[in-house]
């Protein structure tokens, strides 16, 4: 038997300084992360939620009407925590111009915003999203201003996304790639031209020629105009990957129990123990547990009963809807027992589906409850 | 069976190439692998693309994971046949290397070195682009006699979410890549994508949100001047209460003495507690039930054809995509 994820014990303790919520799209994270971060609060702890692209009436839940990019206390009708809670939402366009702004002189900075090498980088480039929720997470643990931060992770496709988009984004800013396709004859010094010599050159007159040859002087301006705070940049990055790797953060993977979305969070739990990163559990949200004790074969075959004598037509449907749900959760718990028997010393909670969607302080203390095994009991 | 069609209308059965998004979690992969097994009904010859490198194809099908090459991947009723490919933006890239600039032996030095990697990744689309130009090239293929290769491909496309920046990242790059061979291979791909050979199909639930990202989604497809083509709403599970009852019960009024008879003159003899069970899993029934409702009159707003898909409770494998289509055909995909 697979243990039970005690969050109640994770955010209680206070060496954990950094929860991070992952697992792929439409699982629920943004309300896994928020519902963590409600009950931190609620149990005494300066907590602060970097949610990614929260539900408008999530956000609205937690007082976030505009992207702010900067938390905001969350001050909300009865909502008077013993600690504090804090979020805010990741405008990452606004977080790399910060970022700029920050770190390269004022003339360097407006070159750098002003390439359009950049402007597709900071807002379209596949791994800009992750990168810059690191980029958010490293400066709010910064300011040490809260002692516990809930961190919500984009919704890529797939959960090792957040871990390996700051190595492609490191990777395609890192001037040496760019230097040796633009311009091959003034890489002399670098060791790899000289192991595929002419392979290069042609490699990089065809990728010039494919990308054209102004994206590639964009793109060489802008890595020069970049340098100088490239190597700040990367040295960020790292210190935030040291600090995921720290005693002081967890990993909550969360899944629904749907066969991709455990897949993902197979993968991730993997990955998670090759890079020696703390995991908590896995959170299998929106379950159906069954409420009566009743097998689907019975329930059905009352239905059937009923309808051939036209009797009790409510009855009748209630039998049905029953059957059908035991016939959901069957399948739940063939899809989990898969994922524990390949994962069993992995702790899990359910949390049981709401009948209607969470956007609102009562909802996220429910889902709080349920994830710290204190809701309604589910039976079955 | 016969049935009008109302899904499936004249417009979108023109199309060549659907492109299938939807919001995470929606199952747009499984919708993709049986519009496949649809649009090959009766003889015709499909291709069913991936871009995402999941291999959620091949997982479908119970095979081994796809290589990058068009292979068999299930026979149609009536003779039909759909092949997958699961394209790779870096094999992509060799591929268009080897084409124009015979890069062979240094290819694969360059691939390990990680430059391809890097390639695909220093022009933000470049991936992107590569992709859509492999999707075009299958669409536009002919065989000897000038007839085209496949009937129809559809497109396992990134969710709604990402999904225009996809499709329309080829304009972008055409913009910012001024000349070149890629700059050609952008134009011909705007040019199909846009054009009534192409149908950009969404997937949803009837769920709050995954129905207010396809509006969304529809909208922004819309101002791109890409055609949407019908909405899937997959998953419906059958309303089980006598409509009279949804709306009383959903505010949690189930007459509870009633199912008490109702259960006992059916030979049940149930507990108190197993009673109050049912009641409350009827209860949420009903909420669900309401909310779906209220999804179904949102979504009628984007005004586009819809093909129900019924809940497969025992979950997806190849028999119940095979059901998937039969359902997608009798509401007349062709």
């Amino acid at each position: 038997m697979t243990e039970q994820l005690d969050v109640d014990s994770l955010i209680d303790n206070p060496d954990i300084q950094v929860i991070v919520c992952c697992g792929s799209g439409g699982v629920g994270k943004t309300t896994t992360a928020a519902a963590i971060a409600v009950r931190a609060a609620e149990r005494g702890r300066k907590t602060v939620v970097l949610t990614i692209d929260p539900a408008r009436r999530l956000a609205q839940a937690l007082g976030l009407r505009e992207l702010g990019n900067t938390p905001k206390e969350v001050e909300v009708d009865g909502f008077e925590p013993d600690g504090q809670l804090s979020a805010m939402m990741l405008d990452m366009r606004r977080t790399f111009d910060d970022m700029v702004l920050a770190h390269a002189g004022e003339k360097r900075a407006q070159e750098v915003l002003a390439n359009p090498f950049y402007k597709t980088i900071s807002s379209s480039f596949s791994g800009t999203q992750e990168y810059m929720a690191m980029e958010k997470l490293g400066q709010l643990a910064g300011e040490g201003r809260w002692d516990l931060i809930v961190v919500d992770t984009p919704p890529s496709r797939s959960a090792l996304d957040f871990l390996d988009a700051p190595q492609r984004m490191s990777t395609a800013l890192d001037g040496r790639m760019i230097r040796l396709l633009s311009g091959p004859a003034r890489s002399g010094g670098w060791g790899i031209r000289k192991v595929v010599g002419a392979g290069v050159m042609l490699f990089a007159k065809a990728v010039s020629t494919i990308v054209g040859g102004q994206l590639l002087a964009d793109a060489s301006a802008f890595v020069q105009a970049f340098d100088s705070m490239f190597g700040g940049f990367k040295q960020r990055a790292r210190k935030t990957y040291e600090l995921l790797r720290s005693s002081g953060t967890s990993f909550v993977v969360v899944a629904s129990p749907e066969p991709d979305a455990l897949r993902e969070a197979s993968y991730f739990v993997e990955r998670l123990a090759s890079e020696s990163m703390p995991l908590a559990g896995l959170v299998i949200n929106r379950t159906h547990p069954v409420l009566a004790g009743l097998s689907a074969t019975k329930a059905t075959a009352a239905a059937d009963g009923l309808d051939s004598r036209g009797a009790s037509p409510l009855a009748a449907a209630v039998l049905r809807l029953h059957a059908d749900r035991v016939a959901v959760r069957e399948r739940e718990r063939r899809l989990l027992a898969r994922f524990t028997k390949a994962h069993p010393s992995v702790p899990a909670v359910s949390v049981p589906a709401m009948p209607s969607d969470v956007h609102d302080l009562p909802g996220l203390r429910t889902i709080g409850e349920q994830l710290a095994g204190t809701g309604l009991p589910a039976r079955n | 069976m016969s049935t009008p069609v109302v899904g499936w209308t004249d417009q979108v059965a023109r199309a060549r190439l659907h492109v299938v998004t939807g919001k995470g979690g929606t199952g747009k992969t499984t919708v993709a692998a049986a519009l496949a097994l649809a649009l090959a009904t009766g003889g015709r010859r499909v291709l069913l693309v991936e871009v995402e490198g999941r291999q959620g194809i091949a997982q479908l099908f119970d095979t081994n994971p796809l290589p990058y090459e068009e292979r068999r991947i299930a026979s149609a009723p009536g003779g039909g046949e759909v092949r997958a490919l699961h394209v790779d933006a870096e094999e992509a890239l060799l591929e268009y290397f080897a084409m124009f600039y015979n890069l062979g032996f240094a290819g694969r030095t360059l691939r390990r070195m990680g430059a391809i990697e890097f390639a695909t990744t220093l022009a933000p689309g470049l991936r992107d682009v590569l992709l859509t130009g492999k999707v075009k090239e299958t669409v536009g293929r002919t065989d000897d006699n000038g007839r085209h290769m496949y009937d129809a491909v559809v497109l396992d496309a990134p969710p709604t979410g990402r999904i225009v920046k996809f499709l329309d990242v080829t304009k972008a790059m055409a913009e910012l890549a001024k000349v070149g061979p890629i700059k050609g291979q952008s134009d011909g791909v705007v040019r199909l994508l846009h054009s009534g050979d192409t149908a950009v199909h969404l997937v949803t639930l009837l769920e709050e949100m995954p129905v207010r990202e396809t509006i969304e989604a529809v909208a922004e497809l819309d101002g791109a001047d890409l055609r949407p083509g019908v909405v899937f709403l997959n998953r419906v599970r059958p309303p089980r209460l006598p409509a009279r009852s949804v709306t009383p019960a959903a505010g949690g009024r189930v007459d509870a003495s009633r199912v008490r008879n109702g259960l006992t003159s059916a030979g049940l003899d149930l507990s108190e507690e197993d009673l109050d069970g049912l009641v409350e899993e009827t209860v949420e029934h009903a909420i669900r039930v309401l909310a779906e409702q209220n999804a179904r009159e949102q979504i009628a707003e984007v005004d586009l054809p819809a093909v129900e898909l019924p809940d497969v409770t025992e979950g997806i494998d190849t028999a119940a995509l095979y059901e998937l289509a039969e359902a997608m055909v009798e509401q007349g995909v062709r």
